[in-house]
């Protein structure tokens, strides 16, 4: 019966996962579309888009190796795995065992790597840039990401997710220094931001300016190869969010297995991210994309304040 | 396990003789010479392993008449591990060089190739089992001579001979250091016998004890290519042979973690004071960074596989660094811990960074250079040398679920538990430490996305690229063992982590594989399951299963339409190779944010057309990087002994009778002096 109920879960969270981040894309987009006065697609076309890329016949470059064909399904591999080792909607997420939050990390950083080879492949200058960019912002979001995650980290006593956003539910939001968490929670919103390509990084809405990171290393997909590198996009943006809502506010997570827990833990997950994604869409409303060479100072400030984070954390504490 | 040892030996010996008593037939040379090391290292690697598991170490000694030097040797479970290791690189850089070695065939003798490896792989393994100081240091010797000989093996290339030169001086400066080490054990103990370093009558005093703490830390660092001490590395390794560089940075550096291990934890007593541990932390920060700095701006494969070398020592040193730190402050589990990471990685690089030289070396063996600038398009050429390296970068960028990701994660988390340190100090030192490790591990990944991406994907950049096929079956072979070592080690840690265990239990004095490994060995937990975990097999499983989903995606979603190929879309005109990103253009964004730690120059020079300005018929790029270290280091040294040597020029007439007043007049002196 126990084992059941984990198989299960793990189920839903793969299906949640899935079948949620072409909605958060559509989400930002709406909210964009709104505040630019414009009225936007629907809500639900992020969907169409992958349905209709699936069923097109696919161009592959003819310079390519099998890299370029393979490296779709690995970024989505990476990514749906990394998502499937942090809690959602129940605290004690089953598969957390496989992996701690160094491990999502580095399975994000797998996905990266394939990305960066994919854009080279194909040999047109375009994906060459956009591999070289994302190399440098992925470089420099790393230490940061590290940092800030191990502030919160130390005040739960783990590194492992489950632990982290169990125990923090349980305190029912007492924090144990608040500085520290907002210094970190600033610090990984700036992560965030870069590592999923948003504005003022990267803008997901350009294509052919000189300006793109990841749309350019994705140029010359197409078909079912380009859908499944949105797809792993859109499920990379939600890991993200997932990991701020619950590690930072997880209140309302299922702490244990009950219907009745489990089912507020899905709603107000799906309030909890809905709630951000219209923060991101407000902040890519509001700032313009930054020159590349100044997103490193970005990406330092999100490093002093992790860094600061951990200094507060022990002073604070005595 | 003595049968073993006198076969291993005995084969070494033999494949260092053999070849020279059948000359003029360079295929049965070939085939002896390699023959013999690759059985050496079957036996090494079985030896290593019951080395390993055995209760008592193997001891056994053979007295001589030179005072103070016994042939003495012990294998025990550290050492054992290091036989392990250096035979595991050699059984496949001897098939490799099988095949190899053709590449050199009419310009050096073959005979003297394949009997120098022997001695080399003889040497090396001979430095990790030795007992007495006095022995010892005639093998590291021995070593450093045999390499020295190897690097220099294609002599009449231009910088061949500097590179050998430089890594001469280099080694006996750190032998000098070596030496002194040994001497301040051998005044207090009155013995060279290592047994009597380690059971000293009467402890060492506290000033004593930190001076060889840093001797030692100053003369193995040299050999591991500690910064600043490895500038000889990125000249010395790419100049040898493949098979040789990857022995150097394989095994060879790795000598240096033995021997500092076998002092510090060993001789030593593991007691120290915490700033020991801090100063090796501190150092393996800086060369880890550093390390993956300067390999990211190189465009000689084999340099940026160098530099890397100092990379992962850094890391090895982070580990074992923390550990000190921690055996310090009595949190003996976590000492263990730290030690565990760093010989964990110790074993992971050894296996990745010889898969990855072995890898330059065939790329080089079919294209004739090493410029990544002029490879291009391999992939298709060059099918299973390709594979074979991506699982090395896939590993030494430590993304999981490979061995470089286990043993990076284990030393991640020694750095994180430093929360239960005492001091406030330590407590920021350590996690701004796993920060560097961040970054380094980041810039690593960039590296070897450039390394891979430029030399075996899109189009050829060169003609040599163009045209080069893939290399022969012993050389795959090689290659393929350690890749799948890489594969093992990375999947299997409850196969590792209770081997490394007998290592680290007698010199922390606790036993912590039931800790790491927790259920049933599929987990792997820095000592408490609760504060992390992870599961390479499981994650492999989870990306196995995650990759069958998305195919299972694109089939029911979508018709089965067959792909179309046509060419790179190129803004309308014709995509040439010429276009295409380069590897100094993928760097440029790294280069140009880290400026102050490249202090790069750039210079362009254009010239234009005379009948406008605006066509230009001739651009001239150049860019260098400010070698911080020889310039600001190395320079002033030698310049200093330089201008000494030239003062001393004024006693030296060259006149024979000169000379010999000299040599009356000191002996005079003496005399007195002795009288």
């Amino acid at each position: 019966m126990q084992s059941v109920i984990q198989v299960l879960l793990v189920v839903v969270q793969l299906g949640l996962l899935l079948a949620l981040s072409p909605f958060v894309v559509g989400l930002i987009r709406k909210v964009k579309a709104r505040l630019q006065c414009r009225r936007g697609a629907g809500l639900f076309q992020p969907y169409a888009d992958l349905a209709k890329l699936f069923r097109k016949q696919p161009v592959i470059s003819s310079t390519t190796s099998w890299i370029f064909t393979a490296a779709p399904y690995i970024v989505f591999a990476s990514t749906v795995a990394a998502g499937m080792l942090m809690p959602v909607f129940v605290s004690r997420t089953p598969l957390n065992f496989a992996g701690n939050i160094i491990a999502l990390v580095y399975l994000l950083a797998l996905g990266t790597f394939f990305l960066i080879l994919a854009g080279l492949d194909a040999g047109s200058a375009f994906g060459g840039m956009g591999s070289s960019r994302e190399a440098i912002v992925a470089t420099l979001a790393e230490p940061a990401m590290m940092l800030s995650i191990l502030a919160i980290a130390l005040t739960a006593g783990s590194t492992n997710l489950s632990t982290i956003v169990h125990q923090s539910a349980l305190m029912e939001g007492v924090v144990v220094a608040p500085p520290a968490h907002l210094m970190a929670l600033a610090a990984l919103f700036i992560v965030t931001l870069a590592e999923t390509g948003r504005v003022p990084v990267d803008n997901p809405a350009t294509h052919l300016e000189l300006t793109m990171i990841h749309e350019a290393m994705l140029l010359e997909y197409s078909g079912r190869y380009l859908a499944l590198m949105e797809w792993a996009a859109g499920i990379k943006l939600l890991v993200f969010l997932t990991l701020i809502v619950n590690v930072f506010a997880p209140w309302g997570i299922a702490t244990s297995l009950t219907p009745s827990f489990i089912a507020v833990g899905i709603l107000v997950y799906l309030a909890k991210v809905a709630g951000l994604a219209v923060v991101i869409g407000v902040i890519e409303s509001m700032f313009a994309k930054l020159r590349l060479f100044r997103v490193p100072e970005l990406l330092g400030a999100a490093f002093i304040l992790s860094l600061l984070a951990l200094v507060f954390f022990y002073t604070l504490k005595g | 396990m003595s049968t073993l040892l006198t076969i291993l030996l005995a084969s070494y010996l033999l494949g260092g003789l053999l070849p020279l008593c059948v000359p003029g037939r360079p295929h049965l040379q070939n085939l002896l010479a390699h023959g013999c090391a690759a059985g050496a290292g079957v036996v090494g690697i079985a030896l290593g392993l019951a080395g390993l598991l055995a209760a008592d170490p193997l001891t056994g000694s053979f007295s001589s008449n030179i005072p103070y030097l016994t042939f003495a040797f012990r294998l025990d479970p550290l050492a054992a591990f290091f036989v392990l290791t250096i035979s595991l690189v050699g059984l496949a850089a001897s098939i490799y060089a099988l095949g190899y070695v053709g590449e050199f065939s009419g310009r050096v003798s073959l005979t003297l190739l394949g009997s120098l490896l022997n001695g080399f792989l003889l040497s090396m393994t001979l430095v990790v089992l030795a007992d007495n100081g006095f022995f010892f240091l005639i093998l590291w010797e021995a070593m450093s001579l045999l390499s020295y000989v190897l690097v220099v093996t294609e002599h009449e290339k231009p910088g061949v001979r500097e590179a050998g030169l430089f890594y001469l001086i280099m080694t006996h400066v750190g032998t000098a250091f070596i030496i002194l080490t040994f001497l301040i054990f051998f005044q207090e103990t009155g013995s060279f016998s290592f047994d009597s370093f380690r059971h000293p009558d009467q402890r060492l005093p506290e000033g004593l004890r930190s001076i060889a703490f840093f001797t030692a830390l100053i003369g193995f660092g040299a050999k591991a290519g500690i910064v600043p001490l490895h500038v000889w590395l990125p000249y010395a390794h790419p100049a040898a042979p493949s098979h040789v560089s990857a022995l150097m940075s394989g095994v060879m550096i790795k000598t240096a973690i033995y021997a500092l291990i076998r002092v510090y934890f060993d001789f030593l007593d593991g007691e120290f004071p915490w700033w020991w541990g801090f100063t090796v932390l501190v150092i393996g920060a800086v060369s880890a960074l550093l390390g993956v700095m300067y390999a990211l701006m190189e465009h000689d494969l084999k340099s940026l596989l160098a530099y890397h070398s100092v990379e992962n020592i850094g890391i090895i040193l982070l580990g074992i660094g923390a550990g000190m730190i921690f055996h310090t402050y009595g949190l003996h589990e976590l000492a263990a811990l730290g030690l565990l990471a760093g010989l964990y990685h110790t074993i992971n690089h050894a296996a990745f960074k010889a898969l990855l030289f072995l890898g330059a070396g065939a790329l080089q063996f079919a294209t004739h250079t090493r410029n990544i600038e002029e490879y291009g398009g391999l992939l298709r050429r060059m099918p299973w040398t390709g594979a074979f390296f991506l699982i090395g970068a896939v590993s030494i960028a430590a993304l999981p679920p490979t061995n470089g990701f286990v043993s990076e994660w284990l030393v991640f988390q020694s750095l994180f538990l430093s929360f239960q340190l005492p001091t406030l100090f330590l407590k920021l030192i350590l996690p701004i430490a796993a920060a560097m490790l961040a970054l380094t591990g980041a810039l690593a990944l960039a590296c070897f996305a450039k390394a891979f991406g430029m030399s075996f994907l899109a189009q050829p950049r060169s003609s040599h690229a163009r045209h080069a096929t893939e290399v022969p079956v012993s050389m795959r072979i090689g290659m393929g063992l350690l890749a799948g070592a890489c594969v093992v080690l990375g999947l299997a840690p409850m196969l590792v982590v209770p081997l490394l265990d007998r290592i680290t239990g007698p010199l922390t004095g606790v036993a912590i594989s039931s800790k790491v490994l927790a259920l049933d060995g599929w987990v792997v937990a820095p000592v408490t399951v609760e504060f992390s975990s992870i599961s390479t097999p499981v994650l492999a499983a989870l990306l196995v299963g995650a990759g069958a989903l998305g195919l299972l995606f694109a089939r029911m979603m979508g018709k089965p339409l067959r792909a179309r190929y046509y060419k790179t879309w190129g803004c309308g005109l014709n995509l040439t190779p010429r276009m295409e990103y380069t590897a100094t253009g993928f760097a440029q964004p790294i280069k140009q944010v880290f400026e102050t730690i490249y202090q790069p120059t750039v210079k362009l020079e254009t010239e234009f057309l005379e009948q406008s300005k605006y066509f230009i018929k001739h651009q001239r790029f150049e860019f260098h990087i400010e070698p911080l270290f020889e310039k600001y280091l190395y320079t002033p040294v030698v310049t200093f002994l330089l201008a000494i040597a030239d003062r001393l020029r004024i006693i030296q007439a060259g006149s024979l009778h000169l000379y010999l007043t000299y040599i009356f007049v000191t002996l005079v002196l003496l005399l007195l002096w002795a009288g």
